[in-house]
């Protein structure tokens, strides 16, 4: 009965602004399509969205495509950040690795990674092992760069004072560095979850084999099924937005320790 | 009141200050064997390559040679394919990264000052920022159609999101105390946005922008190789559909050379305006 009290009291603490402006945008949309305002072709109405997913979800070919959307992802990401957390390190503490490799890596890193797509696909098919190349070159690039970028920016005269207290390697990197690296490594590892969730889409539009979230979309759009290509964003866009909350999440865990403005 | 040290130009000894042309020399010689350094692993990877291919390990068909990416790279500059198609590319994305970064700036600031925006438009933002630029493309193919319009607005979504985001999380991660001192010296809002807000967030806001513009273009590679009859992205396609892949190397080159001149100049831009930061390596 108390912890129904509480739960109702909690929930009349949170903050629901944030739903003024999607619902607001729906109830535009479906008195758009209730009212036939737009080409019912291009915009299908809530309702046929839904029966679609609703269709999708119970025919099972749904959790299909998201479970090989989302484990490619997965994997593409832990490749490419564990690289650039390596690299990114590497290149940050060492002198001498930062001046043999960053100009090539920067050079390669213009690349737009999309560019790379047709080599890929001549080189290692059009199959799982090419697309999860191809995600983890985008979970890379972001990682290495703010973690290398992270260590650079380590105030000159906290390291000194280290020096002064003679830290060791280890101290001086436990102590002074990971933590005034730390908030951009964070931003590097969301970086790279957004840029391979994009990347998977991406390997899904350009490597059409099997199945994922993308793939169906692209069908829909071929059969003109509004309903479908709509859907698919949906599952897109909440499938990202998963990816950030533990993002999120992760780096308030990670970072509590500072005092923030906001 | 304040007890720093302050270096005046006459403490410093006068052996020092009167070291400049070997100094400048030194400078020359760093730099130098900067690029030298630089140098070491491309020529590697290159020789490499070029053993590879003239062994024939490799069949050309997979890996044509460097000589071969080369002629065909002086080809396209000589039959001005190049440079139509890369003009093309390059107004597209000025388009989409114009509108994207104003946008993205007024959001982004907006949501970082005022408390009651962030609330109403930030889950919102941050919901269809996950929708990668590639996920609307069908939707917006279907919508306006596959032509010019629909180009831009794939650029200007894929700029927008890190600007805004950028912006945001510059003005946010202000620390508290600098808001303090600002508030004990009576600031008004213009002195607090001239003096604390904007200086303490010109890093991060640069950091959108240089993500913005990199972020266009990626999007404007992506879009010309998913539907595009001309650009730069599009004389990929066209390398890989004949099964030249000297023609796709020779776009890739293009691409990375597009891509590195706007990353050196925006650095370039950054570092000459963010000098008064001190940092440790």
């Amino acid at each position: 009965m108390s912890a129904f009290k509480t739960r109702l009291q909690a929930l009349g603490q949170r903050d629901f602004r944030g739903l003024v402006l999607p619902l607001g945008l729906i109830l535009a949309w479906y008195l758009i399509s209730k009212f036939n305002l737009a080409n019912s072709a291009i915009l299908a109405s809530p309702y046929e969205v839904w029966k679609e997913g609703y269709g999708q979800i119970s025919s099972g070919a749904f959790a299909l495509d998201l479970v090989h959307s989302v484990s490619r992802n997965l994997g593409g990401f832990v490749v490419g950040g564990t690289a650039g957390l390596i690299l990114g390190s590497l290149l940050g503490v060492s002198r001498w690795a930062d001046r043999l490799i960053s100009p090539s890596f920067n050079t390669i890193k213009s690349i737009a990674i999309f560019a790379w797509i047709p080599l890929i696909s001549v080189w290692f098919g059009m199959g799982e092992p090419a697309k999860i190349i191809f995600i983890a070159i985008a979970a890379f690039y972001p990682t290495t760069i703010n973690t290398y970028e992270g260590i650079r920016s380590v105030h000159r005269d906290h390291v000194e004072v280290a020096r002064v207290f003679e830290f060791s390697r280890w101290q001086l990197f436990r102590k002074v560095i990971l933590p005034s690296a730390s908030p951009q490594i964070i931003t590097g590892i969301q970086l790279a979850l957004i840029y391979s969730w994009l990347a998977t889409i991406g390997a899904e539009y350009f490597l059409k084999s099997g199945h994922g979230i993308a793939n169906s979309m692209i069908d829909g759009r071929e059969h003109f099924n509004m309903g479908s290509v709509l859907f698919g964003v949906v599952v897109v866009g909440v499938v990202g937005a998963i990816v950030n909350q533990l993002a999120f999440k992760l780096e308030k865990h990670l970072l509590g320790w500072r005092n923030r403005t906001a | 009141m304040s007890t720093a040290i302050t270096l005046n130009q006459s403490d410093i000894p006068a052996e020092v200050s009167a070291k400049r042309p070997s100094q400048w020399r030194q400078k020359t010689g760093q730099k130098l064997q900067q690029i030298l350094w630089a140098l070491v692993l491309p020529l590697l990877v290159l020789g490499l390559w070029q053993i590879t291919s003239a062994h024939e390990w490799v069949s050309p068909q997979i890996l044509p040679p460097p000589s071969l990416v080369w002629q065909t790279l002086t080809e396209l500059w000589q039959s001005g394919d190049l440079t139509s198609n890369l003009q093309i590319s390059v107004e597209r994305v000025a388009y989409g990264f114009g509108v994207g970064t104003v946008v993205g700036l007024l959001l982004g600031a907006l949501m970082g000052l005022s408390k009651t925006v962030e609330a109403y438009l930030f889950p919102t933002f941050k919901a269809l920022s996950q929708i990668p630029a590639l996920g609307w493309i069908p939707l917006l193919i279907m919508v306006v159609g596959i032509g010019e319009s629909m180009k831009i607005l794939v650029i200007a979504k894929a700029a927008l999101v890190p600007v805004t985001v950028n912006t945001l999380q510059g003005i946010r991660n202000i620390p508290p105390q600098f808001a303090e001192v600002a508030k004990v010296y009576r600031f008004n809002t213009r002195q607090l946005l001239a003096k604390v807000v904007i200086p303490a967030a010109l890093p991060s806001l640069f950091t959108g922008i240089r993500y913005g513009l990199t972020h266009a273009w990626l999007a404007l590679v992506t879009v010309e190789l998913l539907a595009s009859s001309e650009g730069i992205g599009f004389l990929m396609v066209w390398g890989r559909q004949l099964f030249q892949l000297d023609l796709v190397l020779a776009t890739v080159v293009i691409i990375g050379a597009v891509g590195l001149l706007i990353d050196q100049s925006l650095q370039w831009l950054e570092t000459h305006f963010l000098k008064w930061r001190r940092v440790a390596f």
